[in-house]
Order: structure tokens, then C-alpha cells, then sequence
């Protein structure tokens, strides 16, 4: 069965740097008001529920359970979870559309980085064996990442900090850097302050509907052309830091090489990561990258993905972009990468 | 609004982990200053060794030593050491591809300033003092401008293997419960318990979390509930607990509070175990200090008639 399902609503919360008068589902409950708001659905219309989040974040087992209160679990739903980004949620989502088992779906992540050091609950996603006892944080395997893109001439100092100019130069209103932004000091040579995201508190929701119900929903669908993810051998020291071959075969997958993209909504956390997605993804400068800002301008751990296609589809949406990329990863050194392909109607 | 409540929160676990036959003799290698990786199928050598082929899946096996000396791959200068790192003083994280080998270990260089580290640096494994079959065996590299270090012929076979690691985690968090819970905490170190009201299905959730978890709306209006409260179901322990200084067997139960619509649970005391019963009424013990109610007890009123609390099982 061949349907064609689209991402007809998409909210987020602002992207703060600490939250702490909230509770998660407290932070999450008004985003998803707002999402279904703009569709005029219910919790009780949605057929399938997908969230992602992150149980190291909050430093608690099944935290998402709480999060459940939010969207009304009683009576029983149709649930499902992933403890990852919720561009993965929304990838299960979408799997359950194509089989026919639900018309709609709602799709939501969120994450609180600011309870913890993000740096160090970060390492506990790597191998354990071998690496994780070394405690090497996030930044500092970014930078071995942004080095040897230096030493293999595809970037350099000046060009990395000019990614996070441009970035934070954005109207995004829920952004939580804008504007005029220092370069900084070294955080882990060759990374700058200015060169890596910033550490925040965030929600993120989409409606996904299937056909017919796409169009009663959203004048404008942002249908879903493909989407495909795929990872990288776990050793860093196995794989070719300067590319992703992961995020290229995943493009491919969905599609996105058939025709030109006008926008590409990209989740690279640190500047040297647009240098490896720009090249992966074969874009050149007629692509309009980030206008939203990206992950370095608001990153909330599990939800900056999920805003990735979001931002994307919310742009097909207003009628500015007709056929936009959307990328999403997790994991050190872009370990995992999702690509969506999203198109409007033609106008 | 009164400011939230913050705690610390520590996570911390040993996580034990076995080791498979590869990562056995690397780690026992390790351990006996030997670098041991592994073949492919293909001819290629990996260090540090897995035991599949990232390529084709393939199973291997095949161990082969490479040399403790290396070219450095790639290098990030890390002025600020932080906790659990392999070096205290300012160093360089490196991947470095060791002699004899085709993919670059991940680890530490000690050098005494960015400028003394570039891409394509000689360097050695200075091998930590005790050694006990881990990746920190290798207490980091070092700059090295020798010839290149000759493996000793090992075979990757030893008589007493390590077999696991404990891989210590330790993660700290200073936790807030959010607006509804620190209310309700707040509430019960005045020995009053409030729970919220949901605006749309009028239900009071006690203890509140800022959600009604049917209607998916926040909750806001405070209610005082109880204090007394009727026991709706419970169960009694036989075991004890560690670090609890409570008498088996005791009854732990669901207590409806009155004026709430969601039981909360705690263990009944003043009481023999084995006369707790569904519909007992029962109010809470607050102990000099307690934040919470230590135990509720009979109130030594009739028991409620099941109609009232059956919605609330």
C-alpha cells in the first residue's frame, strides 16, 4: 500500500538555557497544544503517538513515562518510543502511516540538558569498552573531527566561524543565540565557544496525516518524498572523519539527489559538521542552509533533529521553500544520520 | 511563585561487563604491554581490535600484534582536563594509527603545548604503572622520535586472560521536580497535602504533576486534600529492605485521600499486618522533621463502604 503522508503542523518551544521551574511535561504540554491547535485535532483524533527523548539527560530510568501525561494516555493509546532524537520518532511514525494502521500521528521530543553537564552525560553513549572509560566529551571529539577536515583543506579557523555567524544571523524567534555572537575562546582547539552549540532546554512537536486527511489539515502539506538513516562503524578510528557516507547513501535513499532542494534544514551541532553535510549531501550555494539558525544557534538534545524536519516542512507550509531537505544525527562525529526529502504542492 | 526546589543528584553504577575473545586478549594485551588488533578478511588490521567486520560482518578472529609506537591521525588540544580523563594537566586527545595497523586508537597525548602536536607526530605508548586489563593501561602517548618499535612475536594467546571490566560511571545532576511538585512538597513540610485540579475533568491529582494524564491539559488550582484517607488496595511485604529500618512483614497500600481522585501510596502502621483491610480509614504520622508522612495509622473510624473509593482501586 503506496500512501503519500505529509507534515501538516509543527510547533517548539522557546530553546532556553535552563528550565528548572519546570518539569518536563510541564515545558513539553504547551507545544503540543500548539501543535494540534494548528490542526484543530484532539489527542483523542491522533492514531499513533510517537515521542523521543533521552533517560541520561534527566538522569532518570522511564522518564518518559511522565512526559505521557501530556499528551492524555487514558484511555489507552497507541504509543510507542524511541531514546533517541525525535526525527527517528517521527521516522517510526511515518512507518505506521505507510502501513495503513493510522491516519495521523503525532510526534514529539524534548530534552533538558541543563540538570546535568551535557558534555559528560554525552560519553555514555560510547563504546565502553575501549573509549567511554576515557571520558572524552563531546567537544572533544567534534574537535578531532574539525582537525582533520583542517588538515585535509576543507576548512579552516576563519571559514568555521564565519558557519556560526551566518547561523546565529537569524530571525528565529525560539532561537536561543541570535545575533552577534564572539567567536571566543578555545574550547577544545580547533573548537571555538563560537564554533560549537549551545547547551538548552527544548520541546518540539509535529502532526504527520496521510492523504486526503493531509489536505483537510494543512492547506499546504509538506509531503514526505523519503526518508531514510544509517550509521557509521562505531570506531572513530575505523571510519574517514572528513566525510559521511552514512548521510550520502541516506540521501540517496530518499531521494534527495533526484532533483535540486532550495532549502536544506541541517542538524550539525558544531560548524565543522556543515563542512562534512554540505559535501556529503552534494549542496551548493544556490541551497538556502539553516535559515531557522540550526543547531548552533539552539540545540535541545533529542528535540534539535525533530526541529530540523519541522522547520523545514514549517517553510513549505508559509510557501517560502517547495522542496526542502531535512537532516537530523546522533551520536559522536555524525555517527547517525536521518534524511528527509519534504515537498509542497506545485504552485 | 515560590522558588523551585533543587536537589543534587548523583547517578553512579559499576557497570560489570564481559568481555568477548577479542576484546580479551586486547585488554589482557594491554595488561602485559602487548598491542594486539585483529585481522580482516580483507588483509586490513584493526586497533583498537572488534570482533566483527565493520565492513562485511564478518566474524574475526585473527589477532596479529602491532607496535606500540604510532603516527598521530588527527589531534583536538584540551586545555581543560576534565573528571575521569586520562591526564590531570592540559593534553591531546589523538587518534593514533600504530604501527602495523590500518584504523587509529583513540586515547590521550601528554606535550607540553599545541604547538608540539600536529597530524603526522610520532609517538609511543607510555604504559600506566599498575595495569590491570583495561583501556587506561595505556596511561597516554608521547611524543617519540625513534625508529619504530618491534613487536615481540606474541601469539595473542595468554594463561590468564581478563575476561571483564568494571567500567565505573558516575553522572551529577542537580534536579528540580518543576512548579506542581515542589508545591506539593513544599505543602507537606506544613503537614498539609495538596493535589490539582484538572480544569476540564475536574479530577484532583494528588501527588500533582502539573498534568492531567487523561485530558493532557495543565493543571493549576491547588487542593487541599485529606488529611485523612481510605485505604483502597494494598499489599504486605515479607522481605526487607536494605538500609530499612522497618519491621517485617508491614503492609504497604493505595490510600485514597479524601478530596482526591487518584490514590497515593504508604505503609500502614499501628496496626497488626494481617487486620489491614480494603475501605480501612486511615490518617498520617508525621515524624519530628519528616518532610513526608512516615506511615498512616487508623483513625479508628468506621470502614468507608466500597461505593465511595472504587473508582480509585
Amino acid at each position: 500500500m503506496t500512501r503519500d503522508i505529509a507534515v501538516v503542523a509543527f510547533a517548539q518551544s522557546d530553546i532556553l538555557r535552563t528550565t528548572e521551574e519546570q518539569s518536563e511535561v510541564e515545558m513539553l504540554m504547551p507545544v503540543l497544544h500548539d501543535v494540534l491547535d494548528r490542526t484543530g485535532l484532539k489527542t483523542a483524533d491522533i492514531g499513533f503517538t510517537c515521542s523521543g527523548s533521552c533517560d541520561y539527560l534527566a538522569g532518570r530510568a522511564f522518564s518518559f513515562t511522565l512526559a505521557l501525561d501530556g499528551v492524555g494516555a487514558w484511555p489507552p493509546i497507541s504509543e510507542s518510543h524511541v531514546e533517541t532524537d525525535g526525527a527517528w520518532a517521527l521516522y517510526e511514525a511515518w512507518t505506521k502511516l505507510l502501513s495503513g494502521d493510522a491516519d495521523t500521528a503525532l510526534v514529539y521530543s524534548y530534552g533538558k540538558s541543563s540538570p546535568g553537564s551535557v558534555r559528560d552525560v554525552l560519553t555514555r553513549q560510547l563504546d565502553p569498552y575501549y573509549v567511554a572509560p576515557l571520558w572524552p566529551d563531546s567537544v572533544a571529539l567534534a574537535a578531532l573531527q574539525a582537525q582533520a577536515l583542517i588538515d585535509a583543506g576543507d576548512t579552516d579557523e576563519p571559514a568555521l566561524a564565519g558557519i556560526g555567524t551566518r547561523s546565529r544571523a537569524t530571525d528565529n524567534t525560539r532561537a536561543q543565540l541570535r545575533g552577534s555572537v564572539p567567536q571566543g575562546d578555545y574550547v577544545v582547539r580547533p573548537l571555538r565557544t563560537g564554533d560549537c552549540p549551545p547547551i538548552g532546554d527544548g520541546a518540539a512537536a509535529v502532526v504527520l496525516a496521510a492523504g486526503e486527511r493531509a489536505r483537510e489539515l494543512c492547506s499546504r502539506p509538506a509531503w514526505i518524498r523519503g526518508i531514510d538513516h544509517r550509521i557509521e562503524a562505531h570506531g572513530l578510528g575505523v571510519r574517514d572523519l572528513t566525510d559521511s557516507p552514512s548521510t550520502r547513501l541516506a540521501a540517496e535513499k530518499a531521494g534527495a539527489f533526484e532533483r535540486p532542494v532550495d532549502t536544506a534544514e541541517l542538524h550539525a551541532p558544531f560548524s565543522s559538521q556543515e563542512v562534512v553535510l554540505r559535501k556529503a549531501l552534494r549542496l551548493d550555494e544556490n541551497v538556502r542552509v539553516n535559515p531557522s539558525g540550526g543547531a548552533l544557534a539552539a540545540n535541545p538534545m533529542m528535540a534539535a533533529g525533530l526541529i530540523r524536519i519541522g522547520e523545514a516542512a514549517a517553510r513549505i507550509h508559509r510557501g517560502e521553500s517547495d522542496r526542502a531537505l531535512a537532516h537530523a544525527t546522533s551520536g559522536p562525529c555524525l555517527q547517525q544520520n536521518l534524511v528527509a526529502v519534504l515537498e509542497g504542492d506545485p504552485r | 511563585m515560590p522558588e523551585v526546589l533543587k536537589a543534587p543528584l548523583v547517578v553512579e553504577f559499576p557497570f560489570t561487563r564481559s568481555l568477548g575473545p577479542v576484546q580479551s586478549a586486547f585488554l589482557t594485551g594491554l595488561r602485559d604491554r602487548v598491542v594486539l588488533g585483529v585481522r580482516t578478511g580483507d588483509g586490513r588490521t584493526l586497533v583498537p581490535p572488534v570482533e566483527y567486520d565493520p565492513v562485511t560482518a564478518e566474524e574475526i578472529r585473527d589477532l596479529v600484534e602491532v607496535a606500540p609506537t604510532g603516527t598521530v591521525t588527527t589531534w583536538a588540544w584540551n586545555h581543560e582536563p576534565r573528571r575521569g580523563q586520562p591526564l590531570s594537566s592540559p593534553f591531546a586527545w589523538v587518534l593514533v594509527r600504530l604501527d602495523g595497523a590500518d584504523t587509529a586508537l583513540l586515547h590521550a597525548l601528554d606535550a607540553p603545548g599545541p604547538d608540539a602536536v600536529h597530524t603526522g607526530l610520532r609517538v609511543r605508548v607510555r604504559w600506566a604503572e599498575d595495569r590491570v586489563g583495561a583501556i587506561t593501561d595505556i596511561a597516554c602517548f608521547e611524543p617519540y622520535d625513534g625508529d619504530p618499535a618491534q613487536p615481540t612475536g606474541h601469539s595473542g594467546e595468554f594463561e590468564d586472560p581478563v575476561t571483564g571490566i568494571v567500567a565505573a560511571a558516575r553522572l551529577d545532576y542537580t534536579y528540580s521536580p518543576g512548579r506542581a511538585q515542589t508545591a506539593y512538597i513544599n505543602a507537606l513540610a506544613d503537614h498539609r497535602a495538596v493535589g490539582e485540579r484538572c480544569p476540564s475533568c475536574r479530577k484532583v491529582y494528588v501527588p500533582p504533576r502539573g498534568a492531567c494524564p487523561t485530558c493532557g491539559v495543565a493543571t493549576a488550582e491547588q487542593v487541599e486534600v485529606g488529611p485523612a484517607g481510605t485505604v483502597t488496595t494494598f499489599c504486605i511485604v515479607n522481605i526487607k529492605a536494605k538500609n530499612l529500618d522497618i519491621e517485617v512483614p508491614y503492609v504497604y497500600a493505595h490510600i485514597a485521600l479524601d478530596g482526591a481522585d487518584l490514590a497515593l501510596h504508604g505503609r500502614i502502621g499501628g496496626i497488626p499486618y494481617d487486620q489491614v483491610r480494603m475501605g480501612l480509614r486511615v490518617e498520617p504520622v508525621w515524624t519530628d522533621g519528616g518532610r513526608y508522612p512516615d506511615h498512616y495509622r487508623p483513625t479508628g473510624e468506621p470502614d468507608a463502604d466500597y461505593e465511595t473509593y472504587k473508582e480509585l482501586l
